[in-house]
């Protein structure tokens, strides 16, 4: 191992500001080389999903717990104004317990409850509907109560979520993902590899070619979704050998974008911590983001492969694969949905 | 070429299917010579490893001469005759430099998948499912080999196929085992499971210096082995209460080290053998650890519970009380076989150990489906199958 910088040395590197340079990009007033850091999660704001079902639920609570003859007819329901009622009570503690970001907990249960109770009241009255038309008037009820029930899954399981590595928006809209692996060569090594952009096809799965235009300019270009491709030149924005390393993306590129890798010496000298920070701006917005993500771009599951790949590609001069190997005949179903690499 | 390949549960076939080829510099292709199944391909066999895919070709006990090689590796000729180890291993990550090669960080294809099954990946290891990279195995006729400049050892004219064959995994396997173990003068071992690597661990633990081996297990013709090969002593748990057994023989202190070469699929016996059948068929626990709870049970105060047997997953009903209020130390892994490759092939030419012992049928490669069958129901008196292509 080579690694004799220490982390002070790091900190007191110069870094450019290139924001005045170039207007155009978004990330470009990222300061590059800021460090690693987990952000606190933000507690304080209700996801508009959460509140819009919240409101929903409470809604329909208080409708039945006021007027639970008329709910019960126009829903189809049958069943005793007091179920009725209940029922209203449970979804307006369910529809508390939602607009209070899950507080308190215990309440959590109403939620349960709330599904269960009505549920049950539906299936009684479906067994019991005698005219067509309340079958129908049941059915959409049952379709709304299922429909509410995902919106409050989907609340529940956004509001237990902890902030893991991966994906997040910044404050500039553009999406960030982030990565890291260990890998057993020092922190200068990996630099060398990562400086020379030319290597980055080799193991970046998306990049068809990356060329040097000058010491600090390059221009890329990247595979699409459905066999377009996508380019733009980029800027090294910190170059701090052995350490650091931050480009971006020049005004006219078709996807405004950025990246940071960190080289840190690994705890006990055990290697090197590659840490990358990719940013970009997905074309069209979130929207285009998901509809990417139908097409099977993943950006987290991509970089995780792409550092893989880099790490065996140091370390042992091949990347591994089973691609083209023998078996048997594989079945129409496995054809279609793969477990591992194909081989 | 021929191929074993796995058709689902229950089912393998003899298929043709294309010869290998060279796909990386590091590779080399071998023609095999003899190949053995595993008892731990009996858990592919039945279904109970996920993620194995119709078509792929099994077997991680393999041997073999090389045939072709790629532009990287040097240190082989072609017409080597090589053993192969079943982990697959790049020699250049922590791991391999640390000699842990079963946790090689490069050699599995698949690792961000082992990694939301188990939170890390271990290494990539011959036709044993896609979780492990998805390797094509050595029942065949050919095999390719990746690393080949790290895992295979030359095998020394004279020494037949059968004596180096179960270097690939069982005979290190054993002895990584025993070794576990941390075996001083005069210990005393039980070893559940008299199958070939409960064998090979009852020979390991007496080379180590253990003073008494106990053998555990049901079928006749293994516990026969076990006395008249391996010089244990033996139990039958369907006879005997196992644990009052345990601390008659040693006094009532327990056993200084326990064996669990058993695995995933233990035979249980009365409710707790049902529950976990149950359970098991219901996808609600992947092992059935029978054999591994009687472990954590009848070890002594301090002592050591040693695990080659084969888990895929998760189980429940273990008793972590009895392990953590009494100071016992599990130990467990795939076996780094690359790290006793050359000390265990100087044992087998000094004559210290004849791990042929062990085979009872010796079959082509195109009646493997039967030897398959024959094996899993221990039919024939069968505990160790040698295929030739």
């Amino acid at each position: 191992m080579t690694d004799t910088t220490t982390a002070n040395e790091q900190e007191a590197a110069p870094q450019r500001d290139f924001s005045a340079a170039n207007p155009g990009s978004v990330l470009s007033r990222r300061p590059p080389g800021s460090a690693f850091q987990y952000e606190a999660p933000s507690r304080n704001q209700l996801p508009a999903l959460a509140s819009g079902a919240g409101m929903v639920i409470l809604g329909l609570g208080v409708a039945q717990l006021l007027a639970p003859r008329q709910v019960a007819r126009s829903t189809g329901i049958h069943a005793h104004p007091a179920l009725v009622r209940a029922s209203g009570a449970l979804g307006i503690a369910s529809a508390v317990n939602i607009l209070n970001k899950g507080r308190p907990a215990p309440l959590g249960l109403a939620r349960l409850a709330c599904v269960g109770l009505e549920l049950t009241l539906l299936a009684r009255s479906a067994m019991r509907a005698g005219s067509s038309g309340r079958r129908s008037r049941l059915a959409l009820t049952g379709a709304g109560v299922a429909a509410a029930a995902m919106l409050d899954m989907s609340a529940a399981l956004a509001q237990g979520a902890r902030q893991g590595m991966g994906e997040r928006s910044t404050e500039s809209g553009a999406l960030a993902v982030e990565k890291c692996i260990t890998v057993n060569k020092s922190p200068q090594e990996c630099y060398n590899f990562w400086r020379n952009f030319d290597r980055f096809p080799e193991f970046m799965e998306h990049l068809e070619e990356v060329s040097k235009i000058s010491e600090t300019r390059s221009h890329w270009k990247a595979k699409a979704p459905i066999g377009s491709s996508v380019e733009w030149d980029a800027d090294i924005s910190a170059d701090q050998p052995g350490e650091l390393l931050a480009w971006h993306s020049v005004e006219g590129a078709d996807v405004d974008n950025g990246g940071t890798v960190r080289f840190e010496r690994a705890p006990g000298g055990r290697g090197t911590i590659v840490r990358v920070e990719l940013q970009y701006k997905p074309p069209g917005g979130k929207a285009g983001a998901l509809v990417a993500k139908l097409f099977g771009e993943n950006p987290v599951q991509q970089i995780d492969a792409d550092l893989r790949r880099f790490k065996q590609l140091i370390e042992t001069g091949e990347i591994t694969t089973t691609e083209g190997q023998s078996s048997g005949p594989r079945s129409t179903m496995v054809k279609l949905i793969r477990k591992g690499v194909p081989g | 070429m021929r191929a074993l390949c796995w058709h689902g549960a229950k089912d393998v076939r003899v298929d043709n299917v294309p010869d290998p080829k060279i796909l990386n510099p590091r590779d080399a292709i071998l023609k095999i010579t003899s190949t053995a199944i595993c008892g731990s391909d009996l858990h592919l066999y039945d279904g109970y490893i996920p993620t194995m895919e119709k078509g792929d070709i099994l077997g991680h006990e393999f041997m073999g001469e090389v045939v072709e090689l790629g532009s990287a590796v040097t240190n082989l000729k072609i017409g080597d005759r090589v053993v192969v180890p079943f982990p697959i291993a790049c020699g250049n990550c922590y791991f391999c430099e640390e000699q842990q090669h079963s946790l090689c960080e490069n050699s599995n294809p698949n690792a961000a998948m082992a990694e939301k099954m188990w939170g890390h990946s271990p290494a990539g290891i011959f036709g044993y499912s896609h979780l492990t990279g998805g390797y094509a195995g050595g029942q065949a006729e050919y095999v390719r080999v990746p690393y080949a400049d790290v895992g295979p050892i030359k095998v020394p004219d004279g020494l037949d196929d059968e004596k180096v064959l179960f270097l690939s995994d069982i005979l290190p396997t054993g002895y990584m085992a025993a070794e576990n173990c941390d075996i001083k003068p005069g210990h005393v071992v039980a070893v559940w499971g008299c199958g070939p690597v409960g064998q090979f661990a009852i020979q390991s633990a007496y080379l180590l210096g253990a003073e008494r081996v106990i053998a555990i297990d049901r079928f006749p013709e293994r516990l026969r082995m076990a006395r008249e090969v391996s010089r244990a002593e033996t139990i039958n748990y369907e006879e005997v209460n196992v644990l009052d057994a345990l601390k008659t023989i040693t006094g009532g202190r327990g056993p200084d080290a326990c064996i669990d070469a058993v695995g995933m699929e233990a035979h249980g016996v009365g409710l707790v053998g049902a529950y976990d059948r149950v359970k098991q068929a219901m996808m609600l626990e992947t092992e059935r650890p029978n054999a591994l709870r009687e472990a954590l049970m009848a070890c002594r105060n301090g002592g050591v519970v040693s695990i080659p047997g084969v888990y895929g997953g998760f189980l429940d009903k273990m008793p972590i009380g009895s392990f953590m209020n009494r100071s016992l130390t599990l130990k467990t892994g795939q076996t780094h076989v690359q790290r006793y490759l050359k000390p265990l092939l100087d044992r087998v030419q000094m004559g210290e150990i004849d791990p042929s012992v062990i085979i009872t049928h010796r079959m082509p490669l195109e009646q493997a489906p039967d030897a398959y069958r024959m094996f899993r129901d221990k039919q024939d008196e069968c505990v160790k199958v040698v295929l030739r292509p």
